[in-house]
């Protein structure tokens, strides 16, 4: 039983400085594996909707007709499940977040810019010859 | 012999900002009945495992709670990995444990802090909330997350925490625990908070029992029920003795909050220390194909997920039950009988997660 045990707390709480950041003057805590937002390498994305099936939200969108990448940031609830997902590793999780935001802006949409490369013309096959020379 | 009035208590906001609705029966300004209603933020979670995947249902089933969402997590895995006989790597069970054991020191300091806001003292509050940001650190810094940690996955976890990151944070343990004994002291032994809290919202061993209390409702009330002495994830390999309280009032509830503090920061060392090397997830083959109840101990008790599959890749069935609905039947018995002006602490004494028990 006691009357002063919060004294010693109240003391320190009051010659030490703020626990808290002046946010905005200050920048935010983050670290490097932070889940802010989802961003994407429009120049490397081969539209094959993984993310978009692997969604729990659904919150991105894929139209490979119209070379569409499109994200609801609403919807999205930075999982990490896209970018875990993606075969080329042209999403990334950046560290801050949406800023907040009072009407929906939509839904942002990205247009892809990858053009996919030309294969180099097939070799006639001439390779026979190769095969041949391989120990039985 | 005074005339009965009715007076509700909730559903916008009673004492913690989630939606419960309580019906007072008064004498007077005493209680002779409480009447609960629930059902005001049913979301129908369960339904959604039909939809999704089962991988990805961990997502959601994360996010059926936002204080304990690791351990919502780790059950379904756990279920679903029993259905399909995983067996998960040895160190990815330890780094659920350290996180669960985090989850639950943040989980207790955020109750801790309403507690004493419900009680009146608002440095407290502040005092008990700032400890809790070391933990959120130290799950931002591990997980990427702060609140939903998003690091379970069926097969293991997600992330690895590298050994000398282990060793740092079972030093910054050290200072942490300083601190923590400096607010454990004021809930302990401070005169206000113990002529608010002691001998109110009394339950007895024999209701706690009957009532199927959980968690530090049934051990402070003297039943020493623990599940994690059921050595799921790698508790069986650890030390650790379930801290129970005998006097069944809020100041019980209380003290055994407090004092499993330590108990999960010891957890944590001991688990920083034995943590082997080695893979952390396995991929899991096919589809789950049968049922599993899994269960683990949440910071408010006893946490169930029931899971069923049929050889697809969605499962069929999903069933989660809350510590919260099983502390509501011990709730109306402790409310009974008390004053008007206790309710608030009492309501909050058995930790309720409104958003957890409805879904």
């Amino acid at each position: 039983m006691g009357y002063f045990e919060m004294v010693k707390i109240a003391i320190l709480t009051t010659l030490r400085s703020p626990a808290t950041r002046r946010y905005p003057a200050a920048a935010a805590k983050c670290t490097p594996i932070s889940r802010g937002r989802v961003t994407i390498d429009p120049a490397r994305c081969i539209s094959c909707g993984m993310c978009m099936k692997k969604c729990p939200t659904d919150a991105i969108c894929v139209v490979k007709d119209e070379k569409t990448w499109s994200i609801d940031r609403l919807k999205c609830v930075v999982c990490n499940c896209c970018v875990e997902q993606c075969p080329v590793h042209c999403l990334t999780m950046e560290t801050g977040y949406t800023p907040s935001m009072t009407v929906h802006e939509g839904v942002e949409v990205i247009q892809i810019t990858y053009v996919k490369p030309e294969r180099p013309p097939r070799k006639e096959p001439d390779s026979k010859a190769d095969s041949g020379t391989q120990p039985e | 012999m005074s005339k009965k009035i009715i007076v509700p208590f909730g559903p916008q906001h009673p004492v913690l900002p989630e939606p419960i609705h309580v019906d007072l029966v008064l004498e007077d300004e005493r209680v002779v009945e409480a009447i609960p209603s629930i059902g005001y933020i049913h979301r129908g979670l369960e339904t959604l495992v039909a939809k999704r995947e089962y991988p990805e249902y961990v997502y959601i089933a994360e996010r059926t709670c936002g204080i304990c969402s690791f351990i919502h997590g780790m059950t379904y895995c756990q279920a679903v990995e029993q259905v399909m006989d995983i067996e998960v790597p040895e160190r990815a069970l330890y780094l659920r444990t350290i996180w669960s054991e985090y989850s639950r020191l943040h989980s207790h300091l955020l109750w801790l802090g309403l507690f004493a806001d419900a009680v009146g003292f608002e440095n407290l509050f502040m005092a008990s909330w700032k400890a809790r940001e070391f933990v959120l650190d130290v799950l931002e810094e591990t997980t990427g997350g702060r609140v939903i940690q998003g690091s379970c996955k069926v097969g293991g976890v997600r992330r690895d925490i590298p050994g000398k990151t282990l060793e740092r944070m079972a030093r910054d343990l050290d200072v942490f625990e300083r601190e923590l004994k400096d607010i454990a002291g004021v809930f302990l032994n401070d005169e206000s908070i113990i002529g608010r809290t002691r001998g109110v919202g009394v339950l007895s061993r024999d209701d706690a029992y009957y009532l199927g209390a959980m968690g530090p409702t049934a051990r402070g009330s003297g039943v020493g029920i623990d599940l994690r002495k059921t050595g799921y994830a790698a508790y069986g390999k650890l030390q650790f003795k379930p801290v129970v309280e005998t006097g069944g009032d809020c100041y019980s509830r209380c003290a055994v909050r407090v004092k499993e503090l330590f108990t999960s920061i010891d957890l944590i060392r001991q688990a920083a220390a034995k943590i082997p090397e080695g893979e952390i997830e396995v991929k899991p083959k096919g589809n789950p194909d049968g049922e599993y109840f899994s269960r683990a101990e949440q910071p408010r008790g006893e946490l169930v997920h029931y899971v069923k599959g049929d050889g697809s890749k969605h499962l069929v069935r999903s069933r989660i039950r809350t510590p919260t609905l099983t502390n509501l039947p011990p709730l109306v018995k402790m409310l009974a009988g008390c004053e008007l002006a206790d309710v608030p602490v009492i309501v909050l004494s058995i930790d309720p997660c409104i958003g957890c028990m409805e879904r």
